[in-house]
């Protein structure tokens, strides 16, 4: 039984180090971008989240036409062009009528078209493929280093700015009058995002990193009242899925990145239905008491 | 601007998305002066308040505050723009109103701590102190916002709409604070729809309609004439 458990849920890892390194790659991504996807989920920006992991394509893209699969260029590509599309969208939003949602959109879908373009360009399908799923099982020290430092840059500078970006999240009208730096706070979260984002394309791909910032951020206020424990079960919760998504792989033989956030995906499901604080289960269940409460039910 | 101006206003447009709600206003808010924002829905009353408190940019014109007094405004603004699902202990929502001494950077101090929760005892609160602000009645919720304002510490304070939706009783304490405020020689300025409450308990009000249509003692600025002159206004629109 124990033999059995160990080649279940611990065996790959002893055996193979690139699944040693793809757990620790993404062990260090899940830890910070799932505080940060709370942040973005509370300033109502979870879709940001979405269009900026479009937005760095790009950059990436034009990284690997220059220097081939070569982590700096390409990290550095992308860091470029998701802040300009951020500071582009957030621009237009305030020097024209139309909402900031809608002005990312449309510079995540022109970005994302170029990005692929770009590609396709100098690379074959299944480059196209490692950009867009990422490369977890081959991650090299170069990749490692890079999301470790990010995830720790990350964790400090939310630790360090907590009490700004709460304030900002609460109540930014109140933030700026009293003098607060609220656009600071708004370009730090945006900036955070894409830095995780492109740490998160070299292991989960531009299109599925964000689910590792999101899913967890959207699960955790049906198990925990408080932000301070929404932010500690955020990291938990993906890091869990990282673990279960790997094992799922290697075992079932199906690609990691998408095994990693579909497992993020059930435990999202799984609060949706059984979350002891607004989970449809525990609604359908205090629906009663709540009745009686109000006289409805005598 | 004049000796004894708390703020004076001058030309001033005001709106939002390149839209003006409020235009050509001018005039001086006195230290120590309780004045009524009042005016039909729409006529601008809220806007006119976020200006003063720095939170929305003029389109026109200028916002001057007497020196010494720009960074002592407090504001409390409609508990309707605040998101009750937001997962923050009352305590935590009530130290922002020590944002100007703390910043952005250290660690909330004891003592701002200790005078958060002095603040939630003025107004009745201090047994909830470490619930959610999702877990308050909207007259709770009030208060907490109330204790914020105090903990500003500041010499202008500005209120909007700050009896809407709340219980008799609860009405009662914050205009004794508001009151008690004004006898302390602060500067308040408070967006109102209760008429009554204003002609009885407030020596000026300011009558808004996209414009400023009256300013004065409340006998005269809401007399009834002037007051179907507002409601015509804006109705126009």
């Amino acid at each position: 039984m124990v033999d059995a458990l160990h080649a279940l849920a611990w065996a790959p890892f002893e055996q193979f180090g690139f699944m040693r390194r793809a757990l620790a790659g993404s062990l260090a991504l899940a830890v910070s971008c799932g505080p940060l996807g709370v942040f973005l989920v509370l300033r109502r920006l979870s879709l940001m989240g979405d269009a900026l992991s479009h937005a760095i394509l790009p950059g990436v893209a034009a990284g690997f036409l220059f220097a081939g699969l070569s982590v700096g260029a390409m990290t550095l590509g992308g860091v470029a062009t998701g802040l300009a599309v951020a500071l582009l969208a957030g621009g237009v939003a305030r020097a024209t009528p139309l909402h900031e949602d809608a002005s990312f959109a449309a510079f995540y879908l022109i970005a994302l078209a170029l990005g692929v373009l770009l590609v396709s360009l100098r690379g074959s399908s299944v480059d196209v493929l490692h950009v867009l799923f990422g490369t977890v099982l081959g991650l090299d020290d170069a990749a490692l280093r890079l999301v470790a430092g990010v995830s720790a840059a990350t964790l400090l500078a939310l630790a360090a700015g907590y009490r700004l970006l709460v304030a900002e999240c609460l109540d930014p009208g109140f933030l700026r009058s009293v003098g607060g730096p609220g656009t600071l706070a708004h370009l730090g979260l945006l900036a955070l995002s894409v830095l995780n984002l492109v740490a998160g394309f070299q292991v989960l791909g531009t299109m599925m990193a964000v689910g590792i910032m999101m899913l967890p951020a959207a699960s955790v206020r049906f198990w925990v009242r408080t932000l301070d424990r929404q932010l500690a079960l955020s990291s938990l919760l993906g890091a869990a899925s990282c673990y279960a998504g790997l094992l799922f792989s290697y075992h079932l033989n199906v690609p990691a990145s998408p095994a990693i956030i579909l497992c993020a995906g059930a435990v999202y499901a799984a609060s949706l239905l059984c979350g002891p604080r607004g989970g449809l289960l525990a609604r359908r269940f205090s629906r009663p008491a709540a009745a009686i409460l109000q006289g409805d039910v005598k | 601007m004049p000796a004894d101006a708390a703020i004076a206003m001058r030309d001033l447009d005001l709106g939002w998305g390149g839209r003006v709600v409020l235009r050509g206003v001018s005039g001086v808010f006195e230290r120590g002066s309780l004045t009524a924002v009042v005016g039909p829905n729409g006529a601008g009353k809220s806007t006119l308040i976020q200006a003063l408190a720095g939170a929305l940019q003029p389109l026109a014109g200028s916002i001057r505050v007497a020196p010494g007094l720009e960074s002592s405004i407090g504001w409390l603004p409609q508990a309707s723009r605040l998101d009750r699902s937001f997962p923050v202990r009352v305590i935590d929502l009530v130290s922002l109103g020590a944002w100007r001494r703390v910043g952005a950077w250290q660690r909330l101090p004891d003592a701002e701590r200790e005078r958060a929760m002095q603040c939630l005892a003025r107004v009745g609160m201090a047994e909830r102190a470490r619930n959610l602000i999702g877990e308050l009645s909207g007259g709770q919720l009030q208060r907490a916002l109330f204790a914020r304002l105090m903990m500003q510490d500041a010499a202008v304070m500005l209120l909007d709409e700050p009896f809407a939706a709340i219980d008799e009783a609860t009405s009662a304490l914050l205009m004794d604070m508001v009151r008690a405020w004004h006898e302390a020689g602060r500067t308040v300025i408070a967006v109102l729809h209760d008429l009554d409450l204003v002609r009885s308990r407030f020596p000026a009000a300011v009558l808004l309609a996209g414009r400023v249509l009256a300013w004065g003692p409340p006998a005269q600025a809401l007399a009834e004439d002037r007051l179907q002159r507002a409601r015509a206004a804006v109705a126009s629109w």
